[in-house]
């Protein structure tokens, strides 16, 4: 009995200490010389995985970054200037500060201002949903919902609200790493700078429609009427499309053009409320929507739950 | 024991309302709107502007590649303008908007009833008549039928299969035309089999319609190489590789064309335009539709012009019922839920269905319980669970290898699944998705 446990031993240790030398011996032919730096930077980053960079995940970048010989066109979203300082001196060449990014939902599109022409009951999924129709109003460039961005974040900076089935950024929580921006089949997320003190001026509205079209199937859609565009001293608003869009590096955040705007679809985000008008009572107009007589006639529904809500 | 394809298949219930209803001819409406793109392929290029005035017939928009098709005008009258209409896909495309002013046609249009079986055009020149006319497949997949009658180099035509399955539930207009326009239809089918240089062509029709069968078997004595061949009823017969399947036994290779065995199909439908375009110079403005559900008043078949608001179709047949909660353009399994019915007729609206309220109500979604139903329906043997999985994941190399590009969009997974699980939902996506790849890839 002892002998049988002697031998065991004997014969496995015997075997292990011959595997040992063999992997000794193949791991110092074959080592693959790998930059240290490599290690290093990956350790430095935020280890999200997120792509957010345009790369696969951290360690891709991280190659990427020390191969590079400069890092201009690289940036970390999540660790921001921090992060690519550190970087940088690992590297041991300079860094490129940029600008923070956050994303931008462009659509005010709410059950209030936006009435529901039909109802969808495919699956659940914005892009099954694209494939299929312009969505469940009359807007076809509008959000439909059924929260892709949402489930496409990793950071959990995302949720769906319920009473306006629009997605909500968590400002705190948003690293600008660009998931929701690439899961949104219908483009409407967008990557804007954070801005001074967290402040951004933007257009709510993606809508391509005539002014009219427009008007008549969301109240809060921008008209492409050009008051903005005209008021406008610095050249950041362009007018294409009966659409207009404002250019965050050229926007001083003056405010002008959201004052003049006359659907509310220019919002205004973390700034002091106006002396004259005070932001909280500018809510959009409250404007009586053209029923449709489409088949099934859920606007008018929802007009009724508005009524007794308010 | 009546032929029929081998792999899979539903038995949906027929609810064929309208089987019984002559075509009528449906009142001119007071505007129409012509979408440019009707077919697949290539939009047409409008040919007209606005405050042109129009004949029935004319040629309103042009062919803009191989894969493209004409569009006439189906109206007389004067252009409004040229907008984007919302239509049965669901988004605004660009459309002709014509004022309709009397009815007057274009003079080369053969308006009377007289039967023409003289066949005088060459094969080259039925192709390209049939081109000029603005053919496409009016089974609803509207593909160009100038395309499919052009043989691709090296390949040989043996059989030119006619549909006339119409194995959608509710659907009837092919039915009908097989009844009331036999011998155009038959004529029509030579004209093919003469453009494919095919000396035999077979009718497909499912044994639902016994009279259809009857009639044309009596019919097609007079007619050489043609014959009517009796199938067992299931869905999807109408399918285009199914229904070869289960007249020649032959079966496409996936990823190939009919044209790989030898055979053609084309719909009764197309047969029929076939015939006025060739024999009576009329292009495709006009076609059957039919308007049905099982509380709509009057179920019909209306023979109506292109563009023609579904609107003006509903009313005609006693307006939309009060318990609507869905309208579908097409039949119950393939057609499409229309988000307005402000939105015209087209080449390939086949019917328009109104659904009540309780019937069209997806169920609630439940986890797959791996009963492989969905797998032993499938007609093109595909593991639909696996697919919509795999599409779920993102998984789209996998989706591409288990053969996604296959699936014909029957919609008989999502038809017999207990769990009510979205599975054609998700294939659908997956096939967009390695669709895009598989172009990227070719680039």
């Amino acid at each position: 009995m002892n002998d049988i446990v002697i031998y065991t031993i004997i014969t496995v240790g015997a075997i292990g200490l011959v595997a040992a030398v063999i992997l000794f011996f193949v791991a110092k032919q074959f080592y693959v010389e790998e930059d240290p730096r490599i290690d290093k930077v990956e350790e430095a980053l935020p280890s999200a995985n997120c792509g957010g960079c345009g790369y696969p995940g951290c360690r891709n970048f991280a190659e990427a970054c020390v191969k590079a010989d400069s890092l201009d066109e690289l940036f970390c979203p999540v660790g921001g200037n921090d992060v690519m300082k550190e970087v940088a001196e690992i590297i041991g060449i300079e860094a490129v500060e940029k600008q923070a990014q956050i994303a931008v939902i462009r659509c005010s599109g709410s059950f209030e201002y936006r009435p529901r022409t039909n109802n969808y009951d495919g699956a659940a999924n914005c892009t099954i949903a694209t494939n299929l129709y312009s969505g469940d109003t009359g807007c076809q460039y509008g959000c439909l919902g059924l929260g892709e961005c949402v489930d496409a974040c990793t950071f959990d900076a995302m949720y769906m609200d319920e009473k306006t089935g629009l997605p909500v950024v968590i400002q705190d929580k948003c690293t600008g790493c660009g998931d929701c921006v690439r899961a949104c089949p219908k483009d409407i997320i967008e990557l804007r700078n954070k801005g001074k003190k967290d402040r951004r001026i933007f257009v709510s509205c993606i809508n391509e429609d005539k002014g009219g079209i427009a008007k008549k199937h969301c109240s809060v859609a921008c008209i492409g009427c050009s008051k903005c565009f005209k008021e406008c001293n610095y050249d950041a608003i362009t007018i294409k499309n009966f659409l207009a869009y404002i250019d965050y590096n050229k926007c001083v955040l003056c405010r002008k053009c959201v004052a003049v705007c006359p659907t509310d679809a220019i919002h205004e985000i973390n700034f002091p409320p106006r002396k004259k008008k005070p932001a909280d009572t500018k809510a959009a107009p409250k404007e009586k929507v053209k029923e449709n007589t489409d088949l099934i006639d859920i606007a008018k529904k929802n007009q009724n739950n508005n009524k007794t809500e308010s | 024991m009546l032929k029929t394809f081998s792999k899979g298949g539903v038995h949906p219930p027929e609810n064929k309302l309208s089987a019984i209803q002559t075509i009528e001819q449906l009142a001119l409406p007071k505007t129409v709107s012509i979408p440019i793109s009707q077919h697949i392929g290539a939009p047409a290029t409008p040919l007209v502007k606005k405050n042109d005035s129009v004949k029935t017939g004319q040629l309103i928009a042009k062919s803009s590649g191989f894969v493209s098709a004409n569009i006439h005008s189906s109206v007389s009258g004067k252009v409004i303008k040229i907008d984007s209409v919302v239509d049965s896909s669901g988004y605004k495309k660009q459309s002709i908007i014509i004022e309709v002013e009397g009815d007057e046609w274009l003079e080369e249009i053969d308006r009377t009833p007289e039967l023409k079986k003289e066949i005088n055009l060459s094969s080259e020149e039925i192709i390209k008549k049939v081109g000029e006319s603005g053919i496409v497949g009016l089974g609803g997949a509207t593909f160009p039928s100038q395309v499919k009658l052009s043989v691709p180099r090296g390949m040989k035509a043996e059989i030119l299969i006619i549909n006339g399955v119409e194995c959608e539930p509710y659907l009837t207009s092919d039915h009908r035309l097989m009844l009331e326009k036999a011998d155009e239809l038959l004529i029509g089918t030579q004209i093919l089999m003469k453009a494919l240089k095919v000396t035999q062509a077979v009718i497909g029709i499912e044994n639902n319609k016994a009279d259809a069968i009857e009639h044309l078997t009596n019919l097609t004595k007079q007619y050489q190489g043609i014959s009517v061949q009796a199938l067992k009823v299931k869905y999807p017969q109408g399918g285009e590789k199914q229904l070869i399947k289960a007249i020649t036994g032959r079966e496409v290779p996936s990823g190939g064309l009919p044209i790989a065995v030898g055979a053609v199909v084309h719909n009764v439908g197309t047969a029929f335009a076939v015939y006025e375009a060739v024999q009576k110079n009329k292009p495709l403005f006009e076609r059957v539709v039919t308007v049905t559900g099982k509380s709509v008043k009057k179920p019909s078949n209306f023979l109506v012009r292109i563009g023609t608001s579904v609107a003006n179709l509903i009313e005609a047949a006693g307006g939309l019922p009060e318990d609507t909660g869905k309208v579908i353009s097409g039949g119950p399994m393939m057609g499409r839920a229309l988000s307005t019915i402000d939105t015209p007729v087209t080449k390939g609206t086949s019917g328009i269905l109104i659904l009540p309220e309780g019937e069209s109500r997806r169920g609630k979604i439940y986890d797959c319980i791996r009963c492989a139903k969905c797998v032993s329906v499938c007609p093109m043997g595909l593991e639909p669970y696996l697919l919509m999985t795999v599409t779920e994941q993102q998984n789209y190399e996998r989706t591409e290898h288990e053969r996604v590009m296959d699936c014909i969009e029957c919609g008989s997974c999502s038809y017999i699944c207990p769990s009510n699980r979205p599975l054609l939902d998700y294939i659908r996506l997956g096939k967009v998705e390695v669709g895009k790849i598989i172009r990227t890839r070719k680039a």
